[in-house]
């Protein structure tokens, strides 16, 4: 069955959909019961499955994860809401120093199968702490998987995923774009979850981008198309692990490869992944692996976030600079 | 009553002898006196059989002799550190055979005794401070937690476990263990509030040991703790930590009370470190000796010793067999250590994840492939 969905509702519906399929899924977090939470991700679910597993908590991050750890322990699947990635901190001791490290130190005798839920990135006019985008520190975590999803297809198949698979998700939803429709086939059978997708074929320059900014990256190359330039865009989809082995095969035949995100750029995504790309794409490369990001500054006060965040020229510009080396 | 064996340092009581930096203490449950007399408290009433006595006597001694065996064990090099529990074995006994099946403790590092009690092999505590593992205990099969190091967080755990249990529709409790020191921790905190907001059947076991490394309780805290508990909105009680009885019942009672749905409970076992934090600090650089001293006249397995003897239950044949089942078990810590071999290189790349990723399985195949590059060489 084929349906219009938002990325807001994708998320919905999934979320519903994996509460039905096990009984042992609680959702936790910050007004996410009776107002739905200030996205409306969780809209209506208190509702239907009560307030044992659509739980309204105290206001407090690391009680939300550190209770998720004890749920988990005790054999539920704990699903919690940080209600913007500003706030995701004071839960990081316990997501890095426990959620990520308990099944190891157990030796697999405590799974620990609890999804993070974090609207991330900015471009929606927000104050301080409402529009960051965390992911580095969490790739940069061992016990952590981390998955960016682009649209409502992969929204609404990956948060199914995400809460079914064994391992800690920190799930990373594009806030500025739950508003972005697509048809949603519920019917379809997804594909595997850890794994990157080329999205926009081209043979010039190959583009990487997740989350928001796919959508940003698909611009650019359909602008490139006007001035006769063909790029490639990849969505990595998953950020943790990488799948790079498409990008590889992208890049050993357009021999430039560009990485956008909105975090800062020191040490972000694009540092590990052009180091890859170097490593085993070393004799097929025109160009540097070049990076587009966010600045080495706080996150800016929202009059200046557009001069801020990658945009279409931003990311043509690296196109440009790679095509001309 | 004097005491055969010097490794267990089991000091005397000197009857009668005053205390004299401790504050007078109306709130102090207290069943067994330093002195070895039973007494009495209205809202603890304990009633234990002259086996259970000898048990818990039994529980104490060979605890300790663990503790000071496995102190020697670092000092010779066989351990990289200990955290040692003199002093505090009768909080962690009492407390531990409070718990009922079903129940789950969640310690610290320090829960030696706790762990005794739910059968963990000694071993398998030693194995985390040799460096071999995390510790090597079933967490699951005897419902004994992983020792969490950072301070605190395991409260929350604790809680959040009482909640499936709720959920469950279980008739058990959890026991989170905590010090004085974790008092201050934002998540400790946090963890009393989701108990008290969702009357999880959770216990906060702290014990005060009053020093935090070396930051003595007033550093803390300008309030006695259990006195805290009434803030979050639930019972707090203060019970003599070296009296093995008094924190059984105390923490029966809250045990009790959590699993037929009353609510969290604060226990403040009143104790006293009377080792170093670990093997790597030096408490003379911060209290006097004569604390010490003090705190030896409230040894919690003298007084039980003294009553033991006074009353009849037991006699010089029982505490033989006793010191010799502790040499027995020191002897076997010594060899089972010794004898513990290091774990492959691989190990460490095992259940990072329930489903290991590419990218990891593929430096793990690197790394064995580096190891195995060095067959048949002296640079291994």
């Amino acid at each position: 069955m084929t349906e219009t969905l938002t990325i807001g509702k994708a998320l919905n519906l999934g979320l519903r959909r994996a509460m039905e399929d096990d009984a042992k899924v609680v959702l936790m977090g910050e007004d996410i019961g009776r107002l739905g939470g200030v996205f409306r991700i969780t809209d209506g679910l208190q509702k239907d499955f009560g307030e044992d597993r659509v739980v309204d908590t105290p206001l407090a991050e690391a009680g939300i994860l550190g209770t998720a750890v004890g749920l988990a322990m005790r054999g539920y699947r704990p699903v919690c809401e940080i209600q913007f990635d500003g706030f995701v901190f004071p839960a990081y001791n316990q997501i890095v120093t426990q959620v990520a490290k308990i099944h190891a130190r157990s030796r697999g005798k405590l799974p620990m199968p609890i999804v993070i839920r974090i609207p991330f990135g900015g471009g929606i006019g927000a104050v301080e702490h409402h529009s960051e985008s965390p992911e580095a520190y969490f790739a940069h975590t061992p016990g952590l998987k981390v998955v960016a999803v682009s649209n409502p297809v992969d929204a609404y198949w990956g948060i199914q995923q995400a809460v079914a698979h064994p391992d800690p998700i920190v799930f990373l939803e594009p806030k500025r774009r739950y508003w972005e429709k697509a048809e949603v086939d519920t019917g379809a059978t997804p594909g595997p979850l850890f794994a990157s997708r080329v999205v926009r074929g081209g043979d010039d320059v190959t583009v990487l981008a997740y989350g928001p900014m796919v959508k940003t990256a698909l611009q650019a190359a359909e602008a490139a198309a006007e001035e006769g330039r063909s790029v490639e865009v990849v969505d990595l989809r998953t950020i943790s692990p990488l799948d790079l082995d498409p990008v590889f095969d992208s890049v050993r035949r357009t021999g430039r490869c560009v990485v956008v995100h909105e975090a800062p750029v020191t040490l972000g995504l694009g540092a590990e992944i052009a180091a890859r790309v170097t490593e085993t794409c070393f004799h097929s490369l025109e160009a540097p692996v070049l990076r587009v990001g966010g600045y080495d500054t706080p996150y800016p006060p929202s009059k200046l976030e557009e001069e801020y965040l990658p945009d279409l020229d931003r990311v043509l510009d690296a196109v440009d600079r790679a095509m001309e080396f | 009553m004097s005491v055969s064996s010097a490794t267990t340092e089991v000091v005397d009581p000197v009857p009668g002898a005053a205390a004299p930096h401790l504050p007078e203490q109306p709130d102090l449950v207290q069943l067994l006196t330093p002195e070895g007399e039973r007494v009495e408290h209205p809202d603890y009433a304990i009633d234990v059989s002259a086996e259970e006595l000898r048990d818990l006597y039994r529980d104490l001694v060979l605890v300790r002799r663990w503790d000071v065996e496995a102190t020697a064990l670092q000092r010779q090099g066989e351990l990289g550190i200990w955290a040692s529990l003199l002093g505090q074995e009768a909080a962690q006994i009492g407390a531990g055979r409070a718990l009922q099946d079903g129940d789950v403790a969640f310690p610290t590092y320090r829960e030696h005794g706790v762990a005794w009690t739910r059968g963990v092999d000694p071993l398998h505590v030693i194995s985390l401070f040799r460096g071999v593992d995390n510790g090597g205990w079933d967490p699951v099969a005897t419902a004994f937690n992983l020792y969490t190091v950072v301070i605190g967080a395991q409260c929350l755990h604790a809680t959040g476990y009482a909640m499936g249990l709720q959920r469950d529709g279980a008739e058990s409790a959890t026991l989170a263990f905590l010090g004085d020191g974790a008092t201050s921790q934002g998540e400790v905190n946090e963890a009393m509030i989701w108990a008290a907001s969702f009357s999880a059947p959770v216990v906060f076991f702290c014990q005060n040991n009053q020093y935090a490394i070396s930051v003595p309780l007033e550093r803390q805290t300008r309030v006695p703790l259990y006195q805290r508990a009434a803030g979050f909105g639930f019972p707090g009680v203060r019970v003599d930590g070296n009296d093995v009885l008094a924190v059984l019942a105390v923490t029966r009672a809250a045990l009790a009370a959590a699993r037929e749905g009353q609510g969290p409970t604060f226990v403040e076992a009143f104790t006293y470190r009377m080792g170093a934090h670990t093997t790597s600090d030096d408490p003379t650089r911060y209290r006097l000796a004569s604390e010490l001293e003090e705190w030896k006249l409230r040894d919690p397995i003298a007084r039980v010793k003294a009553y033991l003897s006074r009353s009849g239950v037991a006699d010089a044949a029982f505490f033989d067999s006793v010191e010799a089942e502790a040499d027995e078990l020191a002897k076997r810590i010594r060899t089972g250590t010794v004898e513990m071999p290091d774990p492959p290189g691989t190990a460490m790349f095992d259940q990072v994840y329930a489903e290991q990723t590419p990218t990891l399985a593929a430096q793990q195949a690197e790394f064995e492939a580096y190891q195995a590059s060095f067959e048949g060489s002296e640079h291994r």
